[in-house]
């Protein structure tokens, strides 16, 4: 491990002129190329000045040769895109929006650029697969049972005013009475309108139980549920004969359902989305397979 | 060179060295800092930022002691692919009232800077108390203690008072309110002319869902307002700034 002694003649390089126990150390100059370097950032620092704000004086800074930049080229780099997709997008707007999935070119563009509004702004509820989230009260898009109707109308406007939200004015709105906390029903009688819903769906129910609670059924729910429990999507009444649930099916949901009510909101998009988004988002959902 | 000889003398004098050193860094820092405070163009005037309300300082205050600026950033740069998935870059003048600001620049989650609105209160719950279960995909930890932990504004107005110190215009009068507006925004029955006439444009809302004022609710206060005091409807910034 032991290298030979490397002396370098005497005056071709000097020392730092400490000596410890014996050991002195050289004096050598910085490499050039890193000296280069440095000079070059130093030079390079002021060009920068020159050309971009830097300098603070009294009331501004200096904005440079070529000024702040940012803004302008975020601007122009959006103005980029929707100049190119400024055509379809409004030949997406102008068309009747119940014609749209008919129009091939129009639904191709529709799908895909709704499929991305979708990721980034809806899948935080409904899912990125669109499936929703089961017993949460966050509808599946992806079967044809609708709440507020699965047209496209119906859709387009469900996504843009929202829905039970306080920000817009024609969000769809309905309010199922809380009928056990307010106490419109007794715990008896709610339990034997659960059993009446029970037997609706076809599940496992007690017979007496909903013979009484049919009545019930008829005097405090058909109003939106409709006779038969079939629903209306005039007032997002689910319909309660089928297996799909929004909040549950099983007894001890339904229970909380009719006593504590439920209040789904869904935000309004028209502030944050463009009509061509709003518009492509319903196309895509339309196409997930329960479109009407 | 001659000149580097000089050098040599600070070099081998420690304290000289110390001393120069010190005062290097005081200049640049006079140059760098000192402007912010009296530049005119740092800050553009907006119309529509107002400080927070007393509930949503509370929820500020748990956003940072839980550590959300570790994962969530609240700043949407001049970039198209985060103009186009957040909405409008972010303007200093939304958080002058931020103190400490949360840009922040951990981007693990989402940016926070306009998630106000966008999701609903019962969403916010659901999410905080068990992230997975409305966004599979998610690693954010869960948050449900916070429906627990009730709160009652006890120190909230000492807290506006601190930042009416460094410069947020909290009026007497709002704080000398600031509990009582604490309750009234989590109560939606309660009687809100005060703290609409103090504060302007503040949402309303039983955020949490349960009867309690808890920290959920000061936290999706908080969440809620983010991003939404400016209309950009009517609002275009000078883009030579």
């Amino acid at each position: 491990m032991c290298a030979k002694q490397v002396t370098k003649a005497p005056k071709e390089v000097q020392t730092t002129g400490h000596s410890w126990d014996g050991i002195e150390e050289y004096n050598n100059p910085l490499p050039r190329w890193w000296v280069w370097v440095l000079y070059l950032t130093i030079v390079w620092g002021i060009g920068y000045t020159i050309f971009y704000p830097a300098w603070p004086m009294l009331t501004s800074a200096t904005q440079g040769i070529y000024g702040p930049q940012e803004r302008a080229a975020v601007v122009a780099e959006i103005k980029r895109f929707d100049d190119a997709n400024g055509p379809i997008k409004a030949k997406l707007v102008a068309a009747d929006l119940a014609a749209i999935p008919a129009d091939d070119e129009l639904k191709t563009f529709a799908v895909s650029a709704g499929a991305s509004v979708f990721k980034n702004n809806c899948a935080q509820c409904h899912g990125s697969g669109a499936a929703g989230v089961q017993g949460k009260g966050y509808p599946n898009l992806l079967d044809n049972d609708w709440l507020w109707g699965g047209d496209m109308e119906s859709i387009h406007a469900t996504v843009a005013h929202g829905i039970r939200n306080t920000t817009d004015g024609d969000a769809r709105y309905s309010e199922m009475p809380k009928f056990g906390t307010d106490g419109l029903l007794d715990d008896a009688q709610i339990g034997q309108v659960v059993e009446y819903v029970l037997q609706l769906s076809g599940q496992e129910h007690d017979a007496a139980g909903a013979t009484a609670g049919a009545t019930i059924f008829a005097d405090n729910c058909a109003a939106c549920h409709a006779e038969g429990g079939t629903g209306d999507r005039v007032q997002g009444a689910p319909n309660l004969t089928d297996a799909i649930w929004l909040y549950g099916g099983d007894k001890a949901t339904l229970t909380e359902s009719v006593s504590k009510a439920r209040f789904g909101v869904m935000p309004a998009w028209a502030p944050k989305l463009s009509e061509d988004e709003i518009r492509a988002v319903a196309v895509y959902v339309h196409s997930l397979g329960g479109g009407e | 060179m001659a000149f580097l000889d000089k050098h040599k003398k600070i070099e081998t004098h420690a304290t000289l060295l110390m001393v120069l050193s010190l005062l290097v860094v005081t200049i640049g820092g006079i140059v760098e800092i000192a402007p912010l405070f009296y530049l005119q163009n740092t800050i553009e005037k907006v119309e529509g930022v107002r400080p927070y309300t007393p509930l949503e300082l509370a929820g500020r205050d748990i956003y940072i002691r839980e550590g959300c600026y570790v994962c969530h950033s609240q700043m949407i740069r001049p970039m198209r692919d985060e103009v186009e998935r957040y909405g409008h870059y972010s303007l200093a003048a939304e958080s002058m009232y931020d103190h400490p600001f949360q840009w922040g620049s951990k981007r693990t989650g989402p940016d926070l800077a306009r998630v106000g609105g966008r999701y609903s209160d019962s969403w916010h719950v659901d999410h905080m108390t068990n992230p997975q279960a409305v966004v599979p995909e998610s690693v954010m930890p869960k948050y449900s203690y916070l429906l627990r932990q009730e709160v009652d504004g006890k120190y909230i107005a000492g807290i506006m008072s601190t930042h009416a110190m460094v410069g947020v215009p909290y009026t007497e009068d709002m704080i000398a309110a600031a509990k009582e507006d604490f309750a009234a925004q989590a109560d939606p029955n309660a009687d809100t002319a005060g703290l609409t006439e103090r504060y302007g444009k503040a949402t309303v809302s039983n955020f949490d869902g349960q009867p309690a004022l808890t920290e959920m609710d000061a936290l999706i206060a908080y969440l809620q307002v983010l991003g939404t005091m400016v209309d950009f409807t009517t609002f275009t910034p000078d883009p030579t700034r």
